[in-house]
């Protein structure tokens, strides 16, 4: 009973240690609290893909009561800024070269007439290429502005039904990125604590030496470990609550599921991440090719092979097998379907059971390979 | 008595390099013992085979009467280990690093403060600065202490003078002297040959083979050869000129002059002063000199480790 308790002594005073590393170092401490913070407000202000004050030039060769009426809609709907009339379409093409605009409009000639008469007319929606993503989310936008008021003006729907409008608006409907960056983020910011600190936390004792007094004195492979494990598994934990904090409450993401579920599976993949970080310190005894090994090929792939930015769906077939064993894309499914579509576990449970299998054969595959005496 | 460490054919290799060839070794209890050699003679492999870090392929090591392979953590308990580098946390300060080690080794600075406070309160002063900001021969002292904090039975010590100033090396033996009479078995490897007659015994290790195991006595009187001490102005010139000699045994750079050996029985200094004249060789001073620890070292590398002999 006295041996139990003095070993629980000696694992103590090792997470002791490791807490003392993590806030000895400001750069460290910084990094690791700041990051999350920084990330969000980065994410959320600005590497946005949402559209605000679209300058719009409107170039009416009908001036009838229509076109005024969409046009009005167009700059009150609170995106579209007026940044000139052009008498002519000639006139449009320099406005971009000055940079003076987003989107140049031009009704035709007799839109409302032909609207009316022949039930189609034709208004053509002019951006800048150079930017193709906002580009088609301009467009879009527009497109649904109109169609909506041509829509909303007859009701029967026979006015609206001549004008095409671009099957874009699958959007989010007020276009809010930041509600996909923030699990994104979620994501990425563990994966980074996690795998990276433990593993170059793991290295730097074997580089230092320390790691040969570590294994020689009263602690089990084991607890050296788990004690390396326990700091970040609570720091981690810590970001995730307050990236969720302050995302509901900067930026309005609402977390439509159950709290406590998103809480467990974040501990989840939390765990998954720090096994892939010891399994990398049990591979390497360097600091640097821990690091390279974390950030090249643990952090990228989490960017952008997850679907945090570019759809699982659209990537070629390849690449959406690889996309399988990044364990970021499993938690991304889980956690937007509770953050965003309110889902409960029983919608979850496959991709729970992968991160669960994941870090089992992670885990597994460390201890195995931590050895009790050097190589 | 029981030996505190006794090794028998002990043989060890990385991939194709042979580390160790069939050591044969015993430390008394109680003894300060020496393991001298250059870098790459082996010194660390047979330190961390000690300390249950690597395993011998061949061959069996006996630490404090347990064996090292079958029995590592009942030895694990019992030894004070310093690694070549001193192995401290340097973002953590004096005095957390000792509680830190205090601590794994389940015991606490207190309990054992008699046996480190020759050392450890030279460090008092400074018990709130970084490991990492402390002079070569702090940081040594510390990692000392680190490794006396739970008053084990027999002391480690890879190269633990290496990269420290002069003085501190002094010091660092009269600590070694002091912790000896305390009972501690003291096993010290280090690539200074002067510092051999510090110990009670000392072995010399070369490319994985020992090559003499004796007191620094007994290992100084190994060297036979008339020896002399010769000095000129071109000191370089000097001894390729020696080496030249027919009758040249050797010829090294020893302190400011060269210590010259011949091959025959007697030597004459006139002898060898005419030759090195007849070689335009200036300001020459030829006596004899009586052989020290080190010129048998000297002599011993000049004979071949390597396990194939």
């Amino acid at each position: 009973m006295k041996k139990r308790f003095s070993l629980s002594r000696s694992f103590r005073g090792f997470v002791g240690k490791e807490f003392l590393h993590i806030f000895r170092d400001r750069r460290t401490a910084a990094i690791l609290f700041g990051m999350p913070v920084i990330q969000l407000l980065l994410f959320g202000y600005a590497i946005r893909n949402e559209i605000n004050e679209v300058k719009l030039a409107v170039c009416d060769l009908s001036h009838d009561s229509v076109s005024e009426a969409v046009t009005d809609e167009l700059l009150s709907s609170g995106t579209f800024v007026l940044a000139g009339e052009p008498d002519a379409p000639s006139a449009i093409a320099p406005l971009f070269e000055r940079g003076a605009l987003d989107e140049a409009i031009v009704f035709e000639p007799g839109f409302g007439d032909r609207l009316e008469k022949d039930g189609k007319a034709e208004l053509q929606i002019i951006t800048d290429g150079s930017d193709p993503n906002v580009s088609r989310i301009i467009t879009g936008y527009t497109a649904q502005v109109v169609g909506d008021y041509l829509g909303r003006r007859t009701p029967s729907g026979s006015g609206g039904r001549g004008v095409m409008v671009e099957p874009l608006m699958l959007f989010n409907p007020a276009l809010k990125s930041v509600y996909l960056f923030v699990p994104g983020l979620m994501a990425l910011i563990l994966m980074l604590v996690s795998s990276l600190m433990t593993s170059i936390s793991i290295t730097r004792e074997k580089e230092s030496g320390t790691m040969e007094v570590l294994l020689v004195s009263q602690l089990k492979p084991m607890q050296i470990i788990v004690g390396k494990v326990v700091p970040y598994f609570i720091l981690s934990f810590v970001n995730v609550v307050s990236i969720v904090l302050i995302a509901s409450l900067v930026f309005g993401v609402p977390c439509r599921g159950s709290h406590l579920l998103l809480l467990m599976e974040s501990l989840l993949f939390i765990m998954t991440a720090l096994s892939l970080g010891i399994f990398i310190s049990t591979m390497t005894g360097s600091q640097q090719v821990a690091m390279m090994i974390s950030l090249g090929g643990l952090l990228l792939p989490t960017v952008l092979l997850s679907g945090f930015i570019f759809p699982v769906e659209s990537m070629p077939l390849p690449l959406q097998l690889i996309s399988n064993i990044i364990p970021a894309r499993w938690y991304l499914v889980i956690v937007r379907a509770i953050m965003l579509k309110g889902a409960g576990f029983e919608y979850l449970w496959k991709e729970t059971l992968v991160l669960v299998v994941m870090t089992a054969v992670l885990l597994g595959a460390s201890v195995r390979k931590f050895r009790e005496r050097l190589d | 008595m029981r030996p505190a460490i006794r090794i028998a054919g002990v043989e060890k290799s990385f991939g194709d390099t042979r580390a160790l060839c069939s050591i044969d070794l015993s430390v008394a209890t109680g003894e300060l013992f020496g393991l001298i050699g250059a870098d790459g003679a082996g010194k660390t492999t047979l330190i961390r085979i000690l300390c249950t870090l690597l395993l011998p392929d061949r061959g069996k090591a006996e630490v404090l009467g347990y064996d090292s392979a079958a029995e590592y953590r009942s030895i694990r308990s019992r030894i004070g280990y310093m690694p070549g580098r001193f192995s401290l946390y340097e973002d953590l300060s004096v005095e957390e690093n000792l509680r830190f080690f205090a601590t794994v080794f389940n015991t606490s600075v207190e309990e054992n403060y008699e046996l480190i406070r020759d050392i450890y309160s030279q460090l008092e002063p400074f018990r709130t600065r970084r490991a990492g900001r402390l002079s070569g021969g702090m940081k040594q002292k510390l990692a000392l202490s680190c490794a006396l904090v739970h008053r084990p039975d027999l002391l480690l010590l890879d190269e633990p003078t290496t990269g420290v100033d002069a003085v501190s090396r002094k010091e660092f033996w009269e600590m070694l002297a002091r912790l000896k009479e305390q009972g501690i078995t003291i096993l010290v490897s280090t690539p200074y040959m002067d510092e051999a007659t510090r110990c009670d015994r000392v072995a010399f290790l070369q490319e994985g083979r020992l090559l003499a195991v004796d007191t620094p006595e007994g290992v100084t009187a190994l060297f036979r050869a008339p020896l002399l001490a010769v000095s000129a102005r071109e000191k370089h010139r000097l001894i390729t000129e020696l080496r030249a000699f027919p009758h040249a045994r050797s010829a090294y750079a020893f302190g400011s002059s060269v210590h010259y050996a011949d091959l025959r029985d007697e030597v004459s200094a006139a002898e060898i002063e005419a030759y090195l004249q007849s070689k335009g060789l200036r300001d020459l001073s030829v006596a004899p000199v009586k052989p020290g620890i080190e010129d048998t070292f000297m002599a011993l590398m000049q004979e071949k480790g390597g396990c194939d002999e």
